[in-house]
């Protein structure tokens, strides 16, 4: 007889895999790039080529020369750390800090721990972090570039969240347009452009099944009921829940960043768990910390938790009560 | 009962590919020679009663079983015995086969009633039923081969609550569970009612929705034979929608505890064809020889596909010859579904009572892409049916952690394959389980064993 294959079963196999479900995310980041890009012109065009080629030519480097393993870059991770570090930066940065932000997100965060899977910290977070107390200034100039489509003169310079830092709530909140800013939010980091567009990616991702959307949900009801107890006992202290669900980076965050498999817990509740943590520390740093907006050192603190929170919980098992 | 059911915990929903379902059952020609295995079932392997030389009938009793679960086995054809000894089975393990040379037509062994006429009056005597079913060689038909007569006679202190007759058929590719419920619909059913009066308690016939003809069929038939207590239930199409706690958990929504057997919860399940061998014994006394097989495949168009009747000890490569040979393109051979089935080492092992398939797969759908990191995002506990964490088990098996595995239930495993398919890193999830599973396995019999001996022990 001829050869044929012999192997245990499953015999067969989904069609998904460790490359669709980067190519799902990177989908599911373009309405926010294309809007950012739009916005931001030639600039943030630059600022995207230059994270995700440093992103791809680092891991393929590394792998090559230093680890001597097959390249893994074919499963699109590298693309996904790149637009996403992209994404979490002032649309203004250097190029040559975009840069320094991939050597620390792929080389230091992914790569030293074993490449995709095996870091503790979302690599595009901890890099933004590293990026934001290196070069303070850079990261926290919100000056807005000229776009292909509205003037930069338009825009104001400073983010609502550093007005309540600096002014008080009341000089921030007057003056926003919370509709407006649900469409189109110009001023911060470049993937906080359009809540809806980002929102949009995030429903194709749930639509696509590539995530659940209990971590989200949690972080987003964590943070209005927080906001919601706060602003009911002090609004002239404390902003509301529906300004602080609109700025910042709460909503990228909590999309795109948490929802990183590799940085977050496996089950449900853990990851119910894992996002009520990170609506807490981002109300207490927004509300009493020195830095305007926690979201990214949020998410950053809840990653260190996931091992006892995996460990915690686990699903219902058949037959054992 | 009108909606769909379905188990609670996780479930795969692959392509079901039920390409021959459109394929009326065909019966087989007999070979000039069977092989007929000794180890056709579970449990203890059948002892031969016949001596090389004899002359044999269709249906005569050539082997009895080997111990409590084991199972009488019956000639498939009329002929002389040539020789008694090993041969190779479909994994490539030396099993004891009789080889029967056949002399010529079927001539049946006596007492067989071999009229097409239905019998739907049932007899009285659970006994002679039972008896029956054991002397007819009767053995599950749904993949475990477990000795029917055994299954029905849970003991005296057991309460059979319900008895789930399986149609689920949720492997893809199978169709021969759909097309006995179509063609033998009425055999199906009076043998579902026997086994309800054996065990004395209600009967659900679980079917998948992706079976619609056959769900109106067999409501028609049990209205029409106005049988008491038994429901047709449409299940939803999911993966092991059919296995035994899986279709326990959505018919009576009582999960199997872990170690204990269905009846502990009131269940007895039996697969659609099990009930139409036991109609074969009970009402025509007709012994387990046939059962029916796809021929399948994505690599077979749809002409060359079909739903055999085959008998027992048929060499594969002789019903893949009749069926048109091995398609071009095929690259594994699988006996049984594509997630739980084997991969086919030898094409000239024989047909056996469990046979369900012939299929095809080519090279692009069973090939497996090299394993790469794990991505840690849960697919494999989402799909886990018995709400284990593959990738937790796996990593434990990597480490050689015993303790962690069987803290961690791997011996709960069902191998029904959910983890592996779903892997986006193709890990090799099951393969590590099963091993985990076999080492875990035998440490708890061990340690069962040892404290037996001291509790001996110390009673004198």
């Amino acid at each position: 007889m001829a050869k044929f294959i012999v192997s245990p079963s499953p015999h067969l196999h989904s069609a998904t895999h460790t490359d669709t479900l980067m190519r799902d995310v990177i989908i599911a980041l373009m309405p926010a790039v294309i809007v950012s890009v739009l916005f931001y012109g030639w600039h943030e065009l630059l600022i995207l080529a230059v994270s995700v080629l440093s992103c791809v030519l680092l891991e393929w480097a590394i792998t090559k020369w230093m680890l001597r393993k097959p390249d893994t870059i074919a499963d699109g991770s590298a693309v996904v750390t790149g637009l996403l570090l992209a994404m979490n930066l002032p649309p203004t940065t250097p190029w040559w800090v975009v840069v320094i932000g991939a050597v620390f997100a792929i080389g230091v965060i992914k790569m030293t721990f074993g490449g995709l899977g095996q870091n503790l910290f979302n690599p595009a977070l901890a890099a933004r972090v590293f990026l934001l107390i290196s070069f303070p200034a850079i990261m926290t100039d919100w000056t807005v570039p000229q776009g292909f489509i509205g003037s930069p003169d338009a825009f104001s310079g400073a983010t609502l969240l550093g007005a309540v830092a600096e002014g008080g709530v009341a000089s921030a909140v007057g003056g926003a347009d919370l509709l407006g800013k649900f469409l189109l939010n110009i001023g911060g980091s470049a993937g906080e452009i359009s809540a809806l567009a980002l929102l949009a990616g995030w429903v194709y991702l749930l639509v696509r099944k590539v995530i659940r959307p209990w971590i989200t949900l949690s972080i987003f009801a964590t943070v209005a009921l927080i906001a919601g107890i706060f602003h009911l006992c002090d609004p002239a202290a404390f902003t509301g829940p529906l300004f602080n669900l609109l700025s910042g980076g709460l909503i990228l965050g909590a999309c795109f960043m948490a929802t990183d498999y590799v940085t977050s817990p496996m089950s449900n509740w853990g990851g119910v768990v894992y996002g009520v943590g990170i609506g807490l520390l981002v109300m207490m740093i927004r509300y009493f910390g020195s830095y305007p907006e926690g979201v990214s050192f949020a998410i950053l603190l809840m990653n260190c938790a996931v091992p006892l929170i995996d460990r915690a919980f686990h699903g219902k098992k058949y037959g054992r009560a | 009962m009108a909606s769909k059911i379905t188990f609670s915990i996780g479930g795969i929903h692959p392509n079901d590919s039920k390409l021959a379902r459109e394929r009326a059952i065909e019966v087989l020609p007999l070979p000039e020679v069977v092989y007929v295995s000794m180890a056709q079932h579970l449990g203890a392997p059948a002892k031969p009663v016949v001596a090389v030389g004899d002359s044999v009938k269709t249906g005569q009793v050539i082997a009895e079983p080997g111990g409590f679960i084991s199972a009488f086995v019956h000639s498939p054809v009329t002929g002389t015995v040539k020789s008694i000894g090993p041969r190779k089975d479909l994994a490539g393990n030396n099993v004891t086969h009789i080889e029967i040379v056949r002399t010529g037509e079927d001539e049946w062994a006596e007492g067989i009633d071999l009229s097409e006429d239905l019998v739907t009056a049932i007899p009285d005597d659970r006994e002679a039923m039972l008896a029956r079913i054991k002397a007819c060689g009767v053995v599950g038909l749904g993949g475990a081969t477990f000795p029917t007569h055994v299954k029905l006679n849970p003991g005296p202190a057991a309460k059979p609550e319900c008895l789930i007759l399986n149609g689920a058929e949720c492997e893809p590719f199978l169709t021969s569970d759909y097309r006995i419920l179509l063609e033998q619909t009425d055999k199906i059913v009076v043998g579902a009612a026997i086994m309800q009066k054996i065990l004395g308690c209600r009967c659900v016939i679980g079917i998948e929705e992706n079976k619609p003809e056959a769900i109106e069929a067999v409501k028609a038939t049990v209205a029409r034979l106005g049988y008491q207590n038994m429901v047709v239930q449409t299940l939803k199409k999911r993966y092991p929608q059919g296995g035994e706690k899986q279709l326990i958990d959505a018919v009576m929504r009582r999960q199997v505890k872990s170690g204990a057997l269905p009846i502990s919860v009131g269940a007895v399940v039996q697969n659609v064809a099990t009930s139409l061998a036991v109609y074969d014994a009970v009402q025509k006394n007709r012994p387990l020889i046939t059962n029916t097989l796809t021929v399948t495949g994505n690599c077979l168009p749809v002409e060359a596909q079909h739903n055999y009747l085959f008998r027992i000890g048929m060499p594969l490569s002789y019903i893949a010859a009749y069926a048109g040979g091995v398609p071009e393109g095929a690259a594994k051979i699988v006996s049984g579904g594509p997630m739980m089935g084997k991969a086919i080492a030898n094409m000239d092992a024989c047909t056996v009572k469990g046979s369900s398939s012939l299929l095809y797969l080519s090279e692009e759908s069973t090939r497996r892409a090299p394993a790469t990191n794990c991505i840690r995002c849960g697919r494999c506990a989402s799909a886990c049916p018995m709400g284990l964490e593959p990738f937790l088990l796996a990593r434990l098996y990597r480490a050689g952690d015993n303790d962690g595995l069987e803290a961690n239930a791997v011996q709960d495993c069902i191998e029904c394959g959910c983890c592996l398919y779903s892997c986006p890193a193709n890990i090799p999830l099951l393969d590590n389980i099963r091993q985990a599973k076999g080492q875990v396995m035998g440490i708890i019999r061990a340690r069962a064993a040892a404290a037996k001996a001291a509790a001996e022990a110390a009673k004198k």
